[in-house]
């Protein structure tokens, strides 16, 4: 009997294949996205056991906070006693901060930009060319650089830029670009580059000079002499360390930077995962309806069984190897379509500027048993409810000819039941956005109750079937001649076959509407913030608009013809009451650029600043029981503790809260010049006398040429690509979510397939009265499009719903809902499209069905 | 098991009524019948006579809503599905009009389907016999798609044999056969009656398929109203004229 079950889906081979297919693409996804960050973690691991291998003891600064360009720094003066340890063998010194945020030097690419992918760091370190045992990079050609305007970059940079030794290379640091002769290139292990990172190493003095650390070193590598151990070797060099400094031995190093790696890839996993789940949730719904279809069309099949003496047991049984079996087989094709997957996604990354290492793919048992569990327990649990349904089939129904199956429990009571899951989707999507929760539970409960509407509005579509489409397929009726009106009737023949066809469709539809809609609010609520915001003719900032860039550029720009005001906004993260946040340095004339809302004081306070003046922001003030007068302390990423005094409290407005631009603390540019290491310009405003004009921006290039981070931009330029930024996180989601899409794609052809299938006696009689062949694949199209309508109709309202939902909930930041017009008229085209492609098979099957044969048909 | 001057099918009183109060149809009222072993009895009747329902009754397929049907010596009318899928194992077959072979198992794996169901392990002395009886030896290995409508019903009959049951009901057997092919169909369902002994209730509104048979009930509005003992096919002719034109 388990034997009819398997033979049956060999039979039905296509079918099974068409079947499988719509889970296979969620199986693949999970399974790609472990393979791509199990491989990402064994680079890296790689990276970081062989750069420490000679290595038996580190000696770094500790981490306060945790990204700031003015890490804790170890004074050159400690090699010396390290050096003279009884069981240190050889030390050496280096300008290494893997964070890349404290030793930044960008090259110049050939074209003169600079060269960088995204937000990937641009290390510029410096290692002891004499003593090479501690440089984690080996050569592939040349020599390390033992000059000082000599440098060694990676080879991912170098074949990418096509440079070689010998070649001159621009460097910009923290001060103007200078030109470098390149000495030799390296490589990571295997690696030839570290993800989109480009590496820039120099001589130790000259890294010291360009990241600003004269006479102090990132690191101090140590190795053991042959009788002593690493541990050894920490314990004696522990008692010379100064404050804020450690040392751990080279292996727990090793093991510290894989840490930090690790928590960032799972990051990247969890967000990958999401769009996974959701793409198995689709075809979830998608193996439901291909199942529950192909059991009501083998209603015979089931009753002969059952009066050859088959048990109710034995029917639900044989299903549920149905869609066991096809399980298995979407998971095998899953597994092995998430290698080629993993490529596809580290090149979505790649164009996202996201670049990853990756070395030979890794293959986990993880990744197989999740796989396996995931594909089979999906297609099994969808074939659970069609497998109930086909134990109630009667024998009798061996002898009736067109016996239909018995409604189902929930079609009976179907209004309650949806109404019922709508209900509970409302009140978790409720509490979730508006009930005070952390940030995970409330996300957890948003997800389910989103789950929850998806299923009740799917369940319940078939109500809405005949009335959508009657609208959606009004073109069709009017332009379609009989096909059109014959294809708008059969979309409307089975509603619930329809409905849930369409609701796979719906549910990626809805998430693009709510990423779109969501994305839209951001872009134009920016936009408003920004405006409202900045009051000056020009802004200067780093080429990504995010990160600080040389405060040097901010300090040549008085110098250029036309310049009335310039003022800077230095940036870095400071630990103040135990959390970490954005302390600016701002210059007494930021008032006349930046609209402060203020609440206690005014502009005039940001002259009277001083040394230990700040202003703080309300909310900051609130939280921490601050007032005009009240003293604090922020400690520095350097360790530097620094006391302050409220002189005023800046409330941002409604709209501002959206993008801020300034930090909690404002301090004035002389008191952090001198409490932070290697300040940094996030910000400089610069008023032009006459305003803004093509020569004043011309000029201002000119002069920031030497530093080719720093970019001008017109206020109204700067606000159009910071307001953009938010564009490329839309394309990644959208991206993701098209496999959603392409699985309820899959779903339509299945029900096209299968409904052709159904009515080949009646396709034959149209044929036989006269209907052409480019008729019926018109016909069947028209009903296709009609369908994908559908989905579009339920998805794209409910995805307007939730996002206007979501806004709702982060009202505090600031967000406003509009409406992407655009977007949405694009999606409707997406759909479609959708609906025209999936017909392709079917239509290619229904036209030429063989007339003679289609009527004898049983 | 079975005494041999127990009836296979004894039927008592049967009715059925189907639908509520105000709308009700009785499809049969107050039919009694009884099949002896090794008998060969035709149910013909008009179109809405109540010989299907009176078939699937017999055959534990539905359920009267008076009188008693007792088929190998046990009242089925109350029971269970549990209990009714054991009866149709051990003493039930069936043969129907569209043949009902599953299209993906080849015409022997189709005959040892019943068996397989069961769990039980095919008899290979008793399956040769059939395959001969039935003449596809040669086309065992051939899926239905491959078999003419006589070679299918065929291939259905030996199923309904093969795991010899107490009766045999075969719904309009010939009714999708062109009349070669019903004429070798009754052949074979008369043989399995003499060489096996095999107790068959047929329904048919074909008047030589019912001339096989031993005896002849004709229904008319749920009641027997006539029946035949060794009718010839002229007999049969002559009732359903009279029975039509009353």
């Amino acid at each position: 009997m388990n034997r009819v079950a398997v033979k049956g889906l060999l039979f039905r081979r296509g079918r099974t294949i068409l079947t499988a297919i719509a889970i296979v693409l969620g199986v693949a996804m999970v399974s790609g996205t472990f393979v791509l960050t199990d491989t990402i973690t064994k680079a890296f691991n790689g990276i970081f056991t062989s750069a420490y291998s000679d290595t038996s003891a580190v000696i770094s600064g500790k981490s306060i906070v945790s990204e700031s360009a003015g890490n804790v720094t170890v004074p050159e003066s400690l090699l010396a006693e390290v050096r003279k340890l009884s069981s240190v063998h050889s030390a050496a010194g280096a300008i290494f901060d893997i964070s890349g945020n404290s030793d930044k030097a960008q090259l110049i690419g050939s074209d003169g930009k600079t060269i960088s992918s995204g937000g990937a760091p641009t290390f510029g370190w410096g290692f002891d060319a004499k003593d090479t045992r501690f440089n984690p990079l080996t050569l592939t050609a040349g020599r390390w650089a033992t000059d000082d305007d000599q440098v060694v970059i990676d080879k991912g940079v170098a074949d990418k830029e096509g440079f070689g030794v010998g070649d001159e290379v621009g460097v910009s640091a923290i001060g103007p670009t200078r030109k470098f002769t390149i000495s030799g290139i390296a490589k990571f292990g295997s690696v030839d580059s570290l993800g989109g990172a480009t590496v820039a190493i120099f001589t130790v003095p000259e890294a010291q000079r360009l990241v600003g650390k004269e006479g102090r070193f990132d690191v101090i590598f140590a190795a053991a002499s042959p009788s002593a151990s690493a541990k050894q070797v920490v314990d004696q060099i522990r008692p010379l360390l100064p404050a804020e400094t450690q040392v751990r031995t080279g292996s727990a190093e090793a093991q510290e930077n894989s840490k930090d790696v690790d928590s960032f890839l799972q990051i990247i996993r969890y967000f990958l995962l999401a769009f996974a789940g959701i793409a198995v949730l689709v075809g979830a719904f998608v193996t439901f309806n291909t199942i529950s279809i192909t059991v009501a069309q083998r209603i015979r099949e089931f009753a002969t069984l059952r009066s050859l003496g088959a048990s109710r047991r034995q029917v639900l049984r044989s299903v549920l190897i149905e869609g066991f079996c096809i399980g298995v087989l979407a998971s095998v094709v899953g597994l092995f379509g998430g290698l080629a997957l993993a490529k596809g996604l580290e090149a979505v990354f790649n164009a996202l500027g996201l670049t990853l290492p990756t070395a030979g793919l890794v293959f986990a048992s993880r990744t197989v048993i999740v796989s396996f569990v995931l594909g089979i327990g999906v297609t099994t649990v969808a074939s659970l409810v069609p497998a109930l349904r086909a134990t109630r089939i009667p024998p009798v129904a061996a002898m009736r000819e067109g016996a239909t199956l018995p409604p189902s429990r929930i079609s009976r009571r179907r209004g309650p039941v949806v109404a019922v899951v709508l209900l509970l989707g409302a009140a978790m999507l409720a509490y979730g956005s508006f009930g005070n929760l952390d940030t995970l539970p409330s996300i957890e409960l948003i997800g389910a109750g989103c789950l929850a509407m998806f299923v009740g509005v799917g369940l319940g579509a078939a109500k809405a079937v005949q009335p959508l489409a009657a609208a959606v397929g009004a073109p069709a009726r009017r332009f379609g001649g009989e096909a059109g009106r014959l294809a708008s009737e059969n979309a409307t023949r089975n509603p619930v076959r329809t409905a849930r066809t369409a609701a796979a469709l719906m549910i990626g539809l809805a998430l693009v509407t709510v990423v779109a809609t969501l994305g839209a609010g951001l872009r134009n609520s920016d936009r408003e913030a920004l405006d409202s915001s900045v009051d000056s003719d020009y802004v200067v900032t780093s080429k990504n608009g995010f990160e600080p860039f040389p405060a040097a550029a901010g300090a040549a720009l008085p110098g250029s013809p036309g310049v009335g005001l310039v003022s800077n906004v230095r940036s870095d993260q400071a630990k103040i009451f135990g959390n970490e946040s954005i302390v600016n340095g701002v210059a007494p004339s930021f008032g006349r650029v930046f609209n402060l809302n203020w609440s206690q004081g005014s502009d005039a306070v940001l002259a009277r600043l001083g040394q230990h003046g700040a202003v703080v922001e309300e909310g900051f003030a609130e939280d921490n029981e601050l007032r005009p007068g009240s003293s604090f302390s922020l400690r520095t990423a350097s360790g530097q503790l620094v006391r302050l005094r409220v002189l005023g409290i800046q409330a941002p407005s409604e709209v501002q809260k959206i993008d801020p631009l300034v930090g909690k603390v404002l301090i004035s540019e002389a008191a952090f010049d001198r409490s932070f290491p290697r300040p940094s310009n996030i910000y400089t405003f610069v008023d032009a006398r006459g305003g803004e004009t093509g020569a004043h921006t011309a000029a201002l290039e000119r002069t920031l040429s030497a530093f080719p981070d720093a970019v001008v931009y017109t206020k109204a330029g700067w606000i159009d690509k910071r307001a953009s930024g938010v564009d490329e996180l839309l394309n990644l989601f959208y991206v993701l979510l098209a496999l959603s899409v392409v699985v309820s794609l899959f779903g339509m052809v299945n029900t096209l397939v299968l409904s052709v299938f159904e009515r080949t006696r009646e396709i034959g009689m149209l044929r036989a009265v006269g209907m052409t062949r480019r008729q019926v694949r018109r016909m069947i199209r028209q009903e296709s499009v009609i369908t994908a309508l559908i989905g579009a109709g339920l998805g794209l309202p409910l995805g307007i719903f939730l996002a206007a939902v979501f806004t709702q909930a982060l009202s505090d930041s600031g967000i406003g809902f509009s409406l992407p017009i655009g977007s949405l008229i694009a999606f409707t085209i997406v759909a479609i499209l959708a609906g025209i492609l999936a017909a392709v098979l079917p239509a290619r099957r229904a036209a030429r069905l063989d007339v003679l044969k289609a009527l004898h048909y049983e | 098991m079975n005494d041999a001057t127990q009836p296979s099918v004894e039927a008592t009183d049967v009715t059925r009524r189907y639908g509520e109060d105000g709308t009700a149809v009785d499809a049969l009222r107050g039919v009694s019948l009884e099949l002896e072993p090794g008998s060969l009895t035709a149910i013909m009747g008009p179109s809405g006579s109540g010989k299907s329902t009176l078939m699937h009754i017999l055959a534990g397929l539905d359920r009267p809503t008076a009188g008693t049907v007792s088929l190998a010596g046990t009242e089925i009318t109350a029971l269970g599905d549990n209990e009714l899928t054991k009866l149709r194992r051990d003493h039930i077959g069936f043969v129907f009009q569209f043949f009902n072979l599953l299209p993906m198992l080849t015409a022997e794996e189709n005959i040892l389907l019943p068996q397989a169901i069961a769990g039980e392990k095919p008899d290979r002395a008793w399956l040769e016999e059939l395959m001969g009886r039935v003449g596809l030896e040669e086309r065992r290995g051939h899926r239905p798609a491959e078999l003419s409508g006589g070679q299918q019903q065929r291939v259905a009959i030996a199923r309904a044999l093969v795991s010899r049951p107490t009766v045999m009901f075969a719904d309009e057997p010939t009714g999708n056969l062109d009349s070669a092919s019903s004429a070798e169909i009754l052949e074979l369902l008369r043989q399995a009656v003499d060489a096996y002994g095999q107790t068959t209730l047929m329904v048919t509104h074909d008047a030589n398929a019912a001339a096989i048979a031993g005896r002849v009930y004709f229904l008319a509005d749920g009641r027997i109203v006539r029946d035949l003992a060794n009718p010839s096919v002229a007999d049969i002719v002559a009732a359903t004229q009279d029975l039509a034109g009353r």
